[in-house]
């Protein structure tokens, strides 16, 4: 273990053993994501029609809101103990450990709502063709979300309130991926395919891949002063 | 080595102090003074890189630290006032994800060394959370046994919680340091029994 890598995996590592050591925390965030998804066909009806046009919204929505429930512990417990004051006084380029963060935060926290999609998807009776869309738009749209809440969850580090500003801060930014993620089924249950919604979907996640650690670690040398 | 000129800190709209100069050379050890609030602190995180000064320019052997970040904190090592501690982790993988995350990785055998040296062998494999105040700091200090090859020492407040004896021991580790021709700077409010006594900067003196 040397080289650029060696700092990426020693964070990748130590986050997910703390997270497996504190895995109430995140059974928490799985549990959230089944109950919002199993509340809705109680709200609007077993209409068999009617849930299958909302499962991939439904699905969706309820990823983002999971999602933003934990973001706000990504650098918390860091910044309370010190940890993040000796992260930032690494040598190594502060934009790898970031990433491999939120890598860690992903892999615990969205990889699970990937692989619990297709099950509760079919509480909604959607199709069996349309469950792999549904699951391949989550997997490349949760790990977009994980990095654009990196960096609010950075900039709103330390803050009071900094929770309702967080969601408030990065929901509006959700919007595009819901947006393609959950028209990825549609227009595969419509015919046209879902190809053009899964490029897009890949794009963003490679834009916000080189983009967002670098937005993060600035906002986290802010927030550290 | 260090080289500050003309320093000046803000906090919030509080001038704390300004027109500071510091100078460190090879060998040499300095203690901040001064009374609580006074901006020691401050004067150290700034000299890390970690604040920003409201004025003034800091050097690292004569480039600037803010520029040249990666080779200053190549050769730096501070131990603030958290304990940069995770109460998951037992002290040893503490140890060694520091180290790790600062770009060293002496192995397990030379952390748990440094854990013994430091009085902390019967605690290597407990929780981080059941340790008292005054071994949480040593694990903190642990790093310095696995920092000889950084000679810039930053150390805020070291001798808070720790007995008798570690704050000798301690004493004499800074002091084998400077000798070997490294910089350390610390606050303290304690008489530390240094064998030569450090150089003094009372910030009181240069308060606003």
């Amino acid at each position: 273990m040397s080289g650029i890598l060696g700092p990426f995996l020693a964070v990748l590592r130590r986050d997910l053993m703390l997270a497996w050591r504190g895995r109430a925390d995140v059974l928490v965030t799985l549990a959230f994501f089944v109950i919002v998804v199993c509340l809705f066909p109680f709200g609007v009806g077993a209409e068999t029609n009617q849930l299958r046009a909302i499962a991939p919204g439904v699905l969706w929505v309820a990823a983002l809101l999971s999602t933003l429930l934990s973001l706000h512990r990504l650098f918390a417990q860091d910044h309370a103990d010190g940890t993040l004051e000796q992260l930032l006084l690494s040598p190594e380029p502060t934009a790898l450990w970031v990433t491999a963060k939120v890598s860690a935060h992903w892999i615990v926290t969205g990889l699970p709502l990937v692989l619990a999609a297709p099950g509760l998807a079919l509480l909604f009776d959607v199709e069996q063709g349309a469950l792999g869309v549904l699951t391949l738009s989550l997997a490349l749209g949760s790990p977009i979300l994980a990095l654009l809440g990196a960096v609010g969850a950075a900039l709103t580090l330390g803050l009071r309130g900094g929770g309702v500003l967080l969601a408030l801060l990065v929901l509006p930014l959700f919007v595009p991926v819901l947006i393609f993620g959950a028209g990825a089924v549609d227009s595969h249950l419509g015919g046209t395919g879902a190809t053009a919604h899964m490029l897009l979907l890949g794009g963003g996640l490679l834009g916000a891949l080189a983009l967002a650690p670098f937005a993060c670690a600035a906002a986290l040398r802010i927030a550290i002063e | 080595m260090l080289e500050a000129n003309d320093l000046a800190c803000l906090k919030g709209d509080r001038l704390l102090f300004r027109g500071l100069d510091v100078r460190l050379d090879a060998g040499e050890m300095l203690r901040v003074a001064g009374p609580n609030g006074v901006g020691k602190t401050s004067l150290l995180r700034i000299l890390c890189g970690l604040a920003m000064q409201e004025h003034g320019q800091v050097r690292w052997r004569g480039l600037d630290i803010r520029r040249e970040r990666e080779t200053f904190h190549r050769a730096l090592l501070y131990v603030g006032h958290l304990p940069a501690l995770n109460d998951l982790l037992t002290p040893l993988e503490n140890l060694r994800f520091a180290c790790a995350a600062g770009g060293d990785d002496p192995g397990e055998s030379a952390c748990m060394e440094a854990l013994a040296r430091i009085g902390l062998a019967g605690q290597v494999d407990l929780p981080a959370r059941v340790l008292s105040q005054g071994q949480r700091r040593r694990v903190g200090l642990a790093r310095l046994f696995l920092s000889a090859s950084r000679p810039f020492w930053v150390l805020d407040e070291p001798f808070t919680a720790l007995d008798v004896a570690a704050v000798a021991d301690l004493a004499g580790t800074l002091s084998t340091h400077c000798e070997a021709g490294g910089t350390v700077i610390l606050t303290t409010h304690q008489d530390a029994p240094f064998a030569k006594p450090p150089a003094v900067l009372d910030l009181a003196g240069v308060a606003c």
